[in-house]
């Protein structure tokens, strides 16, 4: 067990460096909310929501928090470790003396560090720039807290799981890409979720993202801003019940489809 | 006890029989070069014996341990290098040395090694940047760096200017001299006459000859081809006493002979005419 989280521990160090010195997963999973929130919090810096003074640059601050959660976990390791299996690194860490779990240790150690990092930025960025107002209650923080573990676990698994689709890592980025860019959409990010289409709302209500940006704004925005949301409410108790679940389902599907090697070499 | 040892391995893949009831062993210290045409089965041969793939019959035994149940300290005791990585291209060679050395109870020390490779002058370069031959050196760095009882070698000079293949040699037989047991696989002769104890011929998923290089095949025959000029022609000759054949050829010449040439088999001779034969096997 010793050797397991010391060796976890020596993975989470060697996936941060690379992580941060391949341009493509800096600028890909690292970058980018920074640069949506710059553009999108410009462009619609006045424009309202429908609650008070709230404007759409703080509604899509959370909205970016959220997606961040997104881009550091699952997207970042459906795209990287099918590159992973190709390049021959896991066949490399299979012939090593490490236990596995050493490798998802690194893998969950590299998510949670760049993902703290990334809403360090986003925040500095919209308090700066935007006038978003940090909470000062502490009860906000611990949502913020437990909504940001549950999250990047949950997705965290689903990008281990997913891993195994793109069936080469040169073609990884043009299929993931698309899945959060569309769960973006749905999941009101770039658009006011209450102005989607209902249709749209229960798609979106079926995968964490959903949630995410919901219990993000219930930490980022002013308490009553929650008269914007389609229930009413922030739903935080529902929020926890599906991003557990999708932390087991998660789980599950990992452990049923997680691939060391590519498909079609025995 | 011996470091390998296989008895009746075999492996298929589909309706393709891809090594077929092969058997050799290892010896500890010893250094065995598989030789063989590409497809012949060697890589599959080391796969299994490395735990990369499982046996479908036979007996493997690597360090005393069953490869599809060698646990984490087998794993400790080997080093493997690969046929082609591309991994790591964004740490440096020391970055990448030094990370590989926590895998290990007992690792060399990361700087030595780096040395020892000649990868000294590169070792705050990017693994990206690096030539071929430097990159296949790294690869070799990280497979030596854990101190390993057994190596596993696939190919490790392809790529390699001539220079650098002979430093890599000298390399390999330091290793050697510590005492440590490799199975080289490779397609130059040259280096499995070099380095190797023993050469074991693979071809359609058979070894097809194991012995020594220089009593592979007839080589230990004494068979020896002469060749001179006569009367304007070229002319040669096979013959097992070549001393004798030539020196009743001076006799007969008169004093010094034209272009006189003996040429005895080399290992590539020997290993073209073995594998020459076969259904299917090209060189």
């Amino acid at each position: 067990m010793n050797r397991t989280l010391y060796l976890g521990r020596k993975r989470v160090g060697i996936e941060l460096r690379q992580f941060f010195r391949d341009r493509e997963s800096a600028i890909f999973n690292f970058a980018l909310p920074m640069i949506l929130l710059v553009i999108f919090g410009s462009v619609f810096a006045e424009q309202s929501v429908g609650f008070g003074d709230v404007t759409f640059s703080q509604y899509f601050l959370a909205g970016m928090i959220a997606s961040g959660v997104l881009y550091t976990s699952f997207q970042n390791l459906a795209i990287a470790i099918p590159m992973e299996r190709d390049d021959g690194t896991l066949k490399r860490l299979q012939g090593l003396p490490m236990p596995k779990a050493s490798y998802f240790l690194g893998k969950i150690g590299l998510v949670f560090v760049a993902y703290i990092a990334q809403v360090t930025v986003l925040l500095t960025v919209g308090v700066l720039f935007f006038g978003i107002d940090l909470p000062s209650s502490a009860g906000k923080w611990l949502t913020f807290a437990w909504v940001s573990v549950l999250g990047l676990l949950s997705c965290t698994l689903l990008g281990l799981a997913f891993s195994v689709v793109p069936k080469h890592g040169r073609g990884a980025s043009a299929i993931v890409a698309p899945i959060v860019l569309v769960l973006q959409f749905t999941s009101g990010v770039f658009f006011v979720f209450n102005q989607l289409p209902t249709w749209m709302q229960t798609f979106a209500s079926l995968f964490p993202l959903k949630w995410l940006t919901q219990a993000m704004r219930s930490v980022f925005l002013p308490d009553g801003a929650s008269a914007i949301e389609v229930s009413g409410s922030w739903q935080l108790g529902l929020c926890a019940v599906v991003l557990v679940g999708w932390t087991i389902g998660g789980f599950i599907l990992a452990l049923l489809m997680f691939r060391w090697t590519p498909r079609g070499s025995s | 006890m011996n470091a390998i040892s296989v008895r009746g391995l075999t492996k298929r893949y589909g309706d393709l029989v891809a090594v077929n009831d092969i058997s050799f062993e290892v010896e500890r210290g010893e250094c065995l070069a598989l030789l063989g045409p590409n497809g012949a089965g060697k890589t599959t041969t080391t796969e299994v014996l490395e735990g990369f793939r499982h046996a479908d019959s036979g007996e493997v035994r690597v360090l005393g341990v069953d490869p599809r149940h060698g646990g984490l300290d087998w794993k400790a005791r080997l080093g493997i290098v690969l046929q082609t990585d591309r991994d790591l291209g964004d740490l440096t060679v020391r970055e990448a040395v030094r990370h590989f050395a926590d895998y290990f109870p007992s690792p060399r020390d990361p700087e030595e090694v780096i040395e020892a490779v000649g990868l000294g002058a590169k070792a705050k370069s990017r693994n990206d940047r690096l030539s071929g031959g430097q990159r296949r050196r790294l690869d070799v760095a990280l497979g030596i760096v854990g101190n390993p009882e057994l190596l596993f070698l696939d190919e490790p000079t392809t790529g390699f200017d001539p220079a650098a293949r002979r430093e890599f040699w000298a390399l390999i037989e330091l290793l050697k001299a510590d005492g440590t047991t490799i199975l080289l696989t490779t397609h130059y002769l040259d280096e499995a006459e070099r380095l190797a104890d023993r050469v074991a011929v693979i071809a359609g998923g058979r070894i097809i000859a194991c012995d020594r290089p220089s009593q592979l095949g007839d080589r230990s025959d004494g068979i020896a081809r002469v060749s001179w000029i006569e009367d304007g022609r070229e002319r040669q000759s096979t013959t097992d006493s070549p001393t004798a054949y030539v020196l009743e050829l001076a006799q007969r010449l008169g004093g010094e002979v034209p272009q006189l040439s003996v040429h005895r088999p080399t290992l590539e001779d020997t290993y073209l005419a073995l594998i020459e034969d076969l259904p299917g096997g090209e060189p």
